[in-house]
């Protein structure tokens, strides 16, 4: 099962019997376990790593430190929660540390993220602080090297 | 000007003449010039190698570890080096006295031919074998001895078949397991029977077990020296080109008793005088921090076996399934041509490059070896490809 989700991890793509010779099994077993390993969401989705900026795209993404006052009862989830339903949201993890919650922004502007922050997320019942950090460029992303110059140098035949 | 008739070939050494030019670069200038051309011919790793260990040679050369170092090799090399065949095998080298540091196992067969051959004495190798074999056996002055391996017997020797070659001028007999271009392996079973040939006939066995770690299918790589009574008779060859990904590097070493460790290292000091330092610093940080990644890399090529390995079977051309290093060696006699016809054809109508198994030795003729050190997605293709051909050009 690990490989199985390891192979998909790198590429989604491979077609059922690719795996399944990679894998050693037949075809209808990694079927089988993919609809499982689908049912019980430890494979969440299936998503094409994109480079926008590239395709044209001018968004810009932002990582937003908060701090919370947790609640009785729900603790953070229940703000989390109420973070994490917004579209613009990509991204929310609760940390150690000096904040409680990462938070990773998509917008069209610098503009539409900051405005985003000071009506949607400041004014949340519980947030008691922000603090925004614009990316700038992009090195690697979900283990993908973004301008990998890496290639093939090896002769086209050898010993 | 003044005309000069000299035959230069009658001037070069009597050994250089005797030996034929690698077959192996044969259509490497036709598959050089092809844009699209996907090469199963590549005899090395696809990876790079594994950051940490560039980066340690990076922060070595910073600090500026410019220097020769002791002919051996550094001493922390040695003793990891040692430390690793004592937890792995149980082997007990002492890093001062039988362990060398060389250039690649390129220059340690070199050298170790070079130490204990006198002129006439016969060396049994298997083949099909990689292409050194027969050329460093001859430079050195011996005289190669080839024992045809069997496909029946998944490309292993058996002392039977080294019985039938055996002379009373033979004194080394040398393996190559995990085998290119082949990818067999030989089981502890198989390799008892060898140390017990060897010993009947007090044979020196060389090793090269550079592919060792490459070994897949719930097989475990058996070093021939770790055997009983063997590691005394035994030059075992290893370097890190193929497991760490590191051939450009060129840095590997020999395993041998002190008296063979000593006269190598006479030849090394001389002609080498020892390996280059920054590899030497990037090989000590493969054997302290490198096996993660190894073992990353193994895993992958052990799918892209079972895919290569199942894609041949599925197109119907007859293959055993390879168990180590990165080759598999497919018959293709089927298809009605020989070796050499089927690559040259394969790679001017498909553009897929292969090596045709003659290259490793007569034995090899009728299979072509493709090696999987390549990506799944190219793998695939070369599959389809090759696929294409037989049903196209079957003769
Ligand atoms: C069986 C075998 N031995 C030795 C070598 C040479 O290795 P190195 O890079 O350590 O000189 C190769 C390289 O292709 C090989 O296949």
């Amino acid at each position: 099962m690990r490989e199985l989700l390891e192979l998909l991890e790198h590429d989604s793509r491979r077609p059922v019997s690719d795996l399944a010779a990679m894998l050693n099994r037949s075809e209808y077993e990694v079927e089988k376990q993919l609809k499982e390993l689908e049912k019980s969401k430890i494979i969440l989705s299936y998503n094409t790593l994109i480079n926008w900026e590239k395709f044209g795209d001018d968004t810009v993404t932002a990582i937003i430190e908060i701090n919370l006052t947790p609640q009785r009862e729900v603790g953070f989830d229940a703000i989390a929660e109420r973070i994490y339903r917004f579209d613009e949201v990509r991204t929310v993890y609760l940390m150690s540390g000096s904040f409680d919650l990462l938070v990773i922004i998509e917008g069209k502007s610098l503009k539409d993220v900051a405005n985003f922050v000071a009506t949607r997320l400041s004014t949340i019942e519980g947030v008691t602080a922000t603090r925004s950090h614009f990316m700038l460029k992009p090195y690697k992303k979900d283990g993908v090297i973004i301008h990998d110059e890496e290639r093939d140098r090896r002769l086209v035949v050898s010993p | 000007m003044k005309e000069t008739r000299t035959d230069w070939k009658s001037r070069l050494s009597p050994g250089v003449n005797a030996i034929a030019p690698s077959g192996i670069r044969k259509f490497f200038d036709i598959a050089a010039s092809m844009e699209d051309v996907i090469s199963l011919g590549v005899g090395e790793p696809d990876f790079v190698t594994p950051w940490s260990i560039r980066e340690s040679c990076v922060y070595g050369l910073e600090r500026g570890y410019t220097s020769y170092t002791a002919n051996r090799g550094m001493p922390e090399l040695r003793e990891e080096i040692a430390k690793y065949y004592a937890l792995r095998y149980g082997n007990t080298y002492d890093a001062a006295t039988d362990i060398l540091v060389t250039v690649g196992v390129s220059e340690a067969l070199d050298i170790a031919m070079r130490a204990v051959l006198s002129p006439g004495d016969e060396v049994l190798i298997p083949e099909p074998c990689y292409v050194s074999y027969q050329a460093c056996t001859t430079l050195a002055g011996g005289i190669p001895v080839a024992v045809p391996a069997k496909i029946e017997n998944e490309f292993r020797i058996t002392p039977a078949e080294l019985e039938e070659h055996l002379t009373d001028k033979t004194r080394v007999l040398l393996i190559g397991y995990p085998n290119n271009p082949t990818g067999a392996i030989m089981t502890r079973k198989d390799l008892l029977a060898i140390a017990d040939f060897a010993e009947k006939h007090d044979l020196i066995v060389i090793s090269d077990e550079i592919y060792g770690d490459l070994t897949y299918g719930g097989e475990e790589h058996v070093c021939f020296s770790s055997l009983p009574n063997m590691q005394e008779r035994t030059i075992l060859l290893n370097g890190f080109s193929k497991a760490y990904a590191m051939t450009g590097w060129r840095i590997g070493y020999s395993l041998a008793n002190p008296t063979i460790t000593a006269a190598m290292t006479k030849i090394h000091q001389y002609t080498m005088l020892c390996a280059p330092i920054t590899a030497q610093i990037a090989a000590l940080e493969a054997l302290r921090h490198g096996e993660k990644y190894m073992k990353k890399m193994v895993a992958e090529y052990d799918r892209r076996r079972r895919l290569i390995y199942d894609g041949f079977t599925k197109m119907g051309l007859e293959c055993f399934e390879p168990k180590g290093a990165f080759y598999i060696f497919p018959n293709i006699t089927s298809t009605g041509y020989n070796s050499n016809d089927f690559a040259e054809k394969l790679l001017q109508a498909e553009h897929v490059a292969l090596v045709p198994g003659s290259a490793f030795g007569a034995c090899g003729e009728g299979h072509v070896r493709c090696s999987y050190a390549t990506s799944i997605d190219k793998i695939s293709e070369a599959l389809v490809r090759i696929e294409n051909f037989i049903k196209n050009h079957r003769k």
